[in-house]
């Protein structure tokens, strides 16, 4: 299934924040939104998701998504969003619960995804017991759960420590190397998009265009810190945004 | 290579710096608070014994403690506790049940909360005891009455606190719910229900206790038995130990549903970070 913006655009009041955006997200790959503070990126993701609707243009899904896909357009929030008085194994039953699978199918699920992000002995703790990189692997297990078609993160890295982050990166591409999905990435970190990203989108800023799409060529799983042509691509890219980033930390916030 | 530095001197390094983070952290000190009531009472015993206190202004505690030992002992206790019981757990369970359902609904939907919460706001100030005449009228001298005015006095309470803890349930939390597609029902009750049961339950605290108060009120008119017949008797009668043996049954109620309430939030609420 693949995911088609058309013509995007949006305003919160008189303020405008997206104008025009169009954007192909095809099959299997993952494109990282990237832009300065204010550019409206989150609020493109929350379009794709559903979460929220654009005052112009659409958001189309193109094809079916695979047959066994509970929830084909799935979140991974900043925040994590963890309900606290539930444990880990309880966070991802939360979002099977509602389809009607049989016990033996959930037990199944859950035990699969908590191994695929290496939790399965962490099962029984509540968040609060958790740190924010455990935090997240539950939210992205639980993500995993539902068998997403497009997996939608909103700056899932952004809370944690740049440590915990690098570590939850290599995870992601371990996770998408082995099996791989289609995914929109939004991060402010041009470091984190060049190593995620098979194409990157600069938005400008407010209101949002889409301002350059730089492709990056090498496999995930070849990507390693301190490479030169990614470092070559995250020079690139904060050329291009330098300027705009100058400019939104300037600008006055508010209605 | 440094040398010794004693006390007072001057220390050619420098200064310590001065440390200023102290307070505004409290810790739980534990048996002060049975302390503090030990001592109120063996100062009222003394100084009623010492003559210090008047006989008139204060009952001797130890007096009191007698006549309660008395009321257990004659089975008076019961005769009189057991009414009181049945109408502020049947009062409260009206009222508390009516105003979470409603507090809910207001947190939930904008057509019951513009609705509602000025109706709300204008019912809160009343002296709900002022409307026992009212009630004596509209649900008769027996049970009914005492019933519908604990609850109108526990609702409010109730409401506002339930709607002020459906308002501060995280919404990260319901937006992650309807990412994942979650039905209404579950939403509600997997997520916003329990992130507002702290919330209701500090509400709760407040409820019962006005409960308690209003009891005490509601059995001012045609109750012959219950706690606050027994105290308004007392009163008339001008009689110190008995009333004092009735304000402290309320009082140990009222410690009771304490205890039970921080039984409740240490079993259900051990998720608080």
């Amino acid at each position: 299934m693949d995911l088609l913006i058309e013509n995007v655009g949006h305003s919160y009041g008189s303020v405008e924040v997206l104008r025009e955006v169009s954007l192909d997200i095809p099959h299997g790959q993952i494109v990282c939104l990237v832009g300065p503070s204010g550019c409206g990126k989150s609020t493109l993701l929350r379009f794709l998701g559903g979460l929220e609707e654009p005052r112009a243009g659409r958001v189309l899904t193109v094809g079916e998504p695979p047959s066994d896909s509970l929830n084909p357009l799935t979140y991974v929030f900043q925040h994590f969003a963890l309900l606290p008085w539930r444990t880990v194994e309880g966070n991802v039953r939360l979002v099977l619960e509602d389809h009607r699978l049989g016990r033996a199918e959930i037990d199944a699920i859950v035990a699969d995804v908590l191994a695929r992000t290496r939790l399965s002995e962490f099962a029984g703790a509540l968040p609060k017991q958790l740190s924010g990189g455990m935090k997240q692997r539950v939210a992205i297990a639980r993500a995993l759960a539902v068998r997403p078609a497009v997996m939608l993160l909103d700056e899932p890295l952004s809370a944690l420590d740049s440590q915990t982050s690098e570590l939850l990166l290599d995870d992601l591409v371990a996770l998408w190397t082995r099996q791989p999905f289609t995914a929109v990435y939004v991060t402010h970190n041009l470091s984190e998009a060049v190593r995620l990203g098979h194409r990157i989108v600069v938005l400008s800023r407010r209101p949002g265009r889409i301002r350059e799409i730089l492709t990056v060529d090498m496999p995930l799983s070849d990507r390693h810190l301190g490479d030169p042509v990614l470092e070559a691509h995250q020079r690139q890219l904060w050329e291009l945004m330098r300027d705009e980033a100058v400019a939104a930390d300037r600008e006055l916030l508010g209605e | 290579m440094s040398e010794r530095r004693d006390e007072g001197s001057d220390d050619r390094r420098g200064n310590p710096v001065a440390f200023r983070g102290r307070g505004f952290a409290p810790r739980p000190v534990p048996g002060v608070g049975l302390a503090v009531f030990v001592i109120l009472i063996a100062a009222a015993e003394l100084g009623t014994r010492t003559g210090w206190i008047s006989a008139l202004t204060l009952p001797r505690p130890s007096a009191v403690f007698a006549t309660f030992v008395d009321l257990w002992r004659s089975g008076q206790l019961w005769i009189h506790l057991v009414p009181s019981l049945r109408r502020i757990l049947v009062g409260g369970s009206i009222g508390i049940g009516v105003g979470v359902s409603l507090g809910v609904m207001i947190g939930l939907f904008g057509l019951v909360r513009a609705g509602l919460v000025p109706l709300v706001a204008a019912l809160f100030p009343i002296p709900k005891i002022a409307l026992l005449p009212l009630f004596v009228v509209w649900f008769g001298i027996d049970e009914a009455s005492k019933y519908a005015l604990i609850a109108f006095g526990t609702f409010t309470p109730t409401v506002v606190a339930t709607f002020g803890a459906v308002d501060n349930v995280d919404r990260g939390l319901i937006r992650m719910g309807q990412s994942f597609g979650l039905s209404w029902w579950s939403i509600v009750s997997k997520i916003v229900l329990p992130g507002a049961f702290p919330g209701i339950l500090s509400g709760l605290r407040v409820s019962i206790s006005i409960g308690i108060i209003l009891l005490v009120a509601s059995e001012m008119i045609g109750a012959e038995h219950g706690v606050g017949a027994y105290i308004l008797e007392a009163g008339a009668l001008y009689d110190l130990e008995r009333l004092f043996t009735g304000v402290a049954l309320l009082s140990i109620l009222g410690l009771l549903v304490s205890w039970i309430i921080d039984l409740v939030e240490r079993r259900f609420l051990g998720w608080r970070g």
